[in-house]
């Protein structure tokens, strides 16, 4: 060739500059969201069913409930709607598809730190969950619900639920990363119903009995609807949160240690 | 300009290309800090071998790219091309053997490997959901471009994505060709040294495919930039690269230029198109015709490498038919790569693929003579 080797050629590398975990994370961040925001559609569902199971549970069960003293089952049920909305959502469905078609591997050729494509996509499912929990709140104030810690209880309860569908966000993750397969991420969902269901969902704790209250108290959901309903009914309860806290801390750690091993496994060149 | 596109215009001879490489050139040399090997060599391998459980996809490749250079490498599908790629892009470890892209180890120093190579991986793999310029911009952030080196690299690519207004359309509404232009302009955001193409043209239709080869020359010639790239396409390997590798079942079969890989197979070459009962026999024949240099044996008739395939195409028709043989056609013609692969490998690529190429196979070009028949009395 007439160019000769050396300078011409790498002047460009002279462009490239090292990207900080943040600023990696920034950049798959913000295609994500984008393509978020471009799927609104893809929001229905998470919106659809719990506002369903929202109207259904207390046409049906409110007058029966509310015979127990001091239940408010309209605030009982919102933390459910709040979960059920939040529950299994995430950008695994993106990530399978990125796999099939080769684009993940046009961003593994890129410096990009391998570990930032996961957790860019998960500052996208934070913003989608906050979105779906803003609209489950602002549903359950028209319903007459009010939270008694004020707006400090509001906050910590979109906490709670933000953190929570973060912590589930690695199951659908860890079954993109490790199948490749759509038809699998889509069925994922399915482990959504024990956890939403085996749970003080419809009673409190105290009126269940026989099996389904001994495997509600080994839920992790149950801890987490009842540290947020402590916020909107009970006051400030640090027993309460604290126990939704480990219960979403305990999950994330199983999640994400699956999840990023499971990426390591899909990056890892040998 | 997409209509222009598709319409099969050639796009307008520019300026751009200038401008493009100013820019690179302007940006000034790069510390060569800590390089391994010759600094001439942009891609090295040694012995280089992938095996999937049983399979040997690649086994013992051996590669010398020199920096500037055009590198084909050619074979049929499974032969093991895109797991080469694939190694010396990072994306794999080599079960065994060594390897080096842009002067560094692919596998202990793949950091270093990947901000130097661009690689455009099969099919255009990219987001359907964005548009040509958010692959762009994504792709330049992730090289840790500084916001005006980005604007810079993004408009440059802009232009030699050359796809008009579709750049700010999203992705999914791109012609295959379209797709194909900004994916290699997205490879090339950074200014890399070595570019690696895996079949770029697979699938596009021929006036998109000599767009593609048109650009890749561009970017060698006028940027200087070592291009490795894989093909199933024998006329595109005679056309791109400066040199070829052939690869057939994991290992490299033939390398040379094009036209001396040729020039080996003979001056010309005499292709006798044959019933399959009568093949080994013709053979046999044919090796006795004087001035017949050597007789291959393929599935559909032989191949005979001659100095002068004019004078000696009678002689070889005269001996098949007083043998008793009848060929079905007799075909005189410079030797392919088609010629080259089937003396390597014992069969015609072009008999893979129908969707390839003819059976004449490509570079053909000089068929001076053709007799057709049995050629005999």
């Amino acid at each position: 060739m007439s160019t000769p080797s050396g300078a011409a050629v790498a002047a460009g590398g002279g462009m490239v500059r090292p990207v900080g975990t943040v600023t990696d994370i920034a950049t798959v961040a913000r295609r994500s969201v984008r393509s978020l925001l471009r799927e609104p559609e893809a929001m229905a569902p998470a919106l659809i069913i719990p506002t369903f199971f929202f109207i259904v549970n207390i046409g049906a069960l409110e007058s029966f409930v509310e015979r127990s003293p001091g239940i408010d089952y309209r605030a009982f049920q919102i933390p459910v709607a709040i979960i059920f909305a939040v529950t299994g959502i995430s950008r695994a469905s993106v990530l399978v598809i990125d796999i099939q078609t080769g684009y993940l591997d046009r961003m593994l050729v890129t410096p990009v730190r391998r570990t930032t494509l996961l957790l860019g996509m998960m500052v996208a499912d934070i913003v989608l969950a906050l979105a779906l929990s803003f609209v489950v709140i602002a549903m359950g104030f028209v319903a007459g619900v009010r939270f008694e810690t004020g707006l400090l209880g509001i906050l910590v309860f979109l906490g709670l639920a933000v953190a929570w569908s973060l912590a589930f966000t690695g199951f659908p993750y860890t079954v993109a990363l490790r199948t490749g397969n759509p038809a699998a991420v889509n069925s994922s969902f399915l482990i959504f119903f024990p956890f939403a269901f085996l749970t003080p969902a419809y009673l409190p704790r105290e009126l269940m009995t026989g099996w389904m209250q001994t495997v509600a108290a080994w839920n992790p959901v149950t801890y987490l609807l009842e540290g947020m309903r402590s916020l909107l009914s009970g006051g400030w309860d640090a027993v309460a949160i604290g126990k939704a806290s480990a219960a979403i801390g305990g999950l994330a750690l199983v999640t994400f240690v699956m999840a990023f091993r499971s990426l390591a496994r899909r990056v890892a060149t040998g | 300009m997409s209509e222009a596109y598709k319409s099969g215009r050639p796009p307008a001879p520019t300026l751009r290309v200038c401008t493009y490489r100013r820019a690179f050139l302007a940006s000034g040399p790069v510390p060569e800090a800590a390089r391994e090997g010759a600094q001439n060599a942009a891609i090295s391998a040694r012995g280089l071998v992938r095996t999937f459980g049983s399979n040997r996809a690649v086994d013992g490749v051996d590669l010398g790219v020199n920096s500037g250079e055009i590198y084909g490498f050619l074979g049929p599908n499974g032969a093991g091309k895109s797991t080469t790629v694939r190694m010396l892009c990072t994306l794999l470890k080599p079960t065994a053997g060594q390897a080096t892209v842009a002067g560094y180890d692919v596998v202990d120093r793949p950091g270093e490997v990947r901000i130097r190579i661009g690689a455009a991986l099969q099919e255009a793999a990219l987001d359907e959901r964005q548009t040509g310029r958010e692959i762009l911009d994504l792709q330049a952030r992730l090289y840790g471009l500084s916001a005006a080196d980005r604007a810079a690299s993004i408009e440059r690519a802009v232009d030699l994505a050359d796809i008009g207004d579709a750049m700010d359309a999203r992705i999914k509404t791109y012609s295959g060709g379209m797709r194909r232009r900004l994916d290699l302009a997205a490879s090339l955001i950074h200014g890399p040294e070595v570019l690696f193409l895996d079949e770029p043209t697979t699938g596009l239709d021929p006036v998109s495919r000599a767009q593609v080869w048109d650009e890749v020359r561009r970017l060698n010639r006028e940027l200087g930039v070592t291009v490795f790239l894989t093909t199933q396409y024998l006329e595109e390997a005679d056309a791109l690269a400066d040199r070829v590798a052939i690869i057939d079942d994991g290992r490299i079969v033939e390398e040379g230029p094009p036209s001396e890989l040729k020039r080996a197979v003979g001056a010309d070459v005499i292709v006798v198109d044959l019933p399959p009962d009568a093949i080994a026999g013709a053979a046999t024949v044919a090796e006795t015709v004087p001035d017949v240099d050597a007789v291959t044996r393929g599935r559909r008739g032989i191949t005979i490498a001659t100095a002068d395939g004019a004078a000696t195409v009678g002689s070889v028709a005269v001996a098949l038919s007083g043998a008793g043989f009848h060929p079905q056609s007799l075909t005189v013609r410079t030797p392919s790569l088609d010629d080259v692969f089937l003396l390597a490998t014992g069969y015609r690529m072009s008999a893979l693929d129908p969707a390839a190429e003819g059976g004449d196979g490509a570079g053909g070009s000089g068929s001076r003579a053709a007799a057709a028949g049995s050629g005999g009395p």
